[in-house]
């Protein structure tokens, strides 16, 4: 399973606006923003469906800072 | 006066929390491994600072869940003093014993170097800060509480008191460089009171922070 955690939009990233910067410098001008976050790629034995409350606890506990962050869980299509 | 001075692995404040603690007449210092479980006959605990399991995923996200942080929750909710120190400031947002996060400071650099706040009495000290990740943000509904109940217990400020962006080492929001929970047991500052405590290194400001914020236990009071 894949997550995806962002900083909330009413978080100021400085880093994201370093990056656009760097991007309009570079020949793209029409960069408006850029915000970064992270992304974890998670293995797990057993069935993703039985899993997933217990990964939302723990992507709320610990990937990710609900004070500062939100998150999405993408499941993938087959699992072996 | 009993401290408990919790080492997490990559702490690298310790020694200084411990020397400083020992420095204060009446109170003792101890170290106690993040893997022990008992904090028994201490009467305040100190987080300190440094880069707790590498500030991997976020600072103090991981020491949070350290087994020793489970007894300091349960401290803590039972009224014990409990101080965190830069990384130990992080660790009690992310442990939610305090309110709000720190984030990446606004300018992107680590900052390292003196700067002044000032207490609810109006009282400024020198204090050096080292941070990567030093900025305090809330939401504002957050922010307003604090402020409303008192809960800010140091704003960065000029030498001569004044709180200003200029004086603001990180872009914390308000300035806000400490603040403690509203039973007000629980502290938390960016800032190192326990590298302002000797004479030699020529700033000892950081002894009257700590006074300041123990002298109402009794034990220390006692002393």
């Amino acid at each position: 399973m894949k997550v995806i955690v962002t900083p909330k939009s009413s978080v100021l990233d400085p880093q994201g606006a370093a990056v656009r910067d760097a991007m309009q410098h570079l020949g793209m001008p029409e960069v408006r923003s850029v915000r970064i976050g992270k992304y974890l790629e998670i293995e797990l034995d057993g069935d993703g469906a039985e899993l997933e409350p217990r990964l939302h606890q723990l992507c709320r506990d610990l990937l990710s800072n609900p004070v500062i962050e939100d998150y999405q869980i993408q499941s993938e299509g087959d699992r072996s | 006066m009993k401290f408990a001075v919790i080492q997490f692995p990559g702490s690298n404040c310790d020694q200084d929390c411990l020397a400083a603690i020992n420095g204060i007449r009446g109170a003792q210092a101890r170290y106690v491994w993040h893997k022990d479980r008992s904090l028994d006959h201490f009467d305040a605990i100190v987080l300190p600072g440094g880069f707790s399991y590498g500030d991997y995923l976020r600072t103090g996200a991981i020491a949070r869940f350290s087994p020793i942080m489970q007894s300091v929750i349960a401290f803590a909710n039972a009224g014990g003093k409990v101080l965190g120190v830069c990384n130990g400031f992080q660790i009690l947002c992310e442990s939610h014993l305090l309110p709000g996060a720190l984030l990446r400071n606004a300018h992107q650099q680590f900052s390292c170097k003196n700067i002044f706040v000032k207490d609810g009495d109006g009282d400024v000290f020198k204090l050096p800060v080292a941070h990567g990740d030093g900025r305090f943000y809330a939401d504002e509904k957050t922010l307003d509480a604090l402020e409303l109940n008192n809960q800010v217990l140091l704003r960065y400020c000029t030498a001569d008191g004044t709180v200003t962006g200029e004086a603001n080492p990180n872009g914390a929001a308000r300035n806000i460089a400490g603040i403690c929970n509203v039973e007000r047991n629980i502290f938390g500052m960016m800032p190192h009171p326990e590298r302002a405590c000797t004479p030699q290194l020529g700033n000892t400001d950081g002894r009257e922070v700590l006074r300041k914020l123990f002298e109402s236990v009794p034990e220390f009071a006692a002393s």
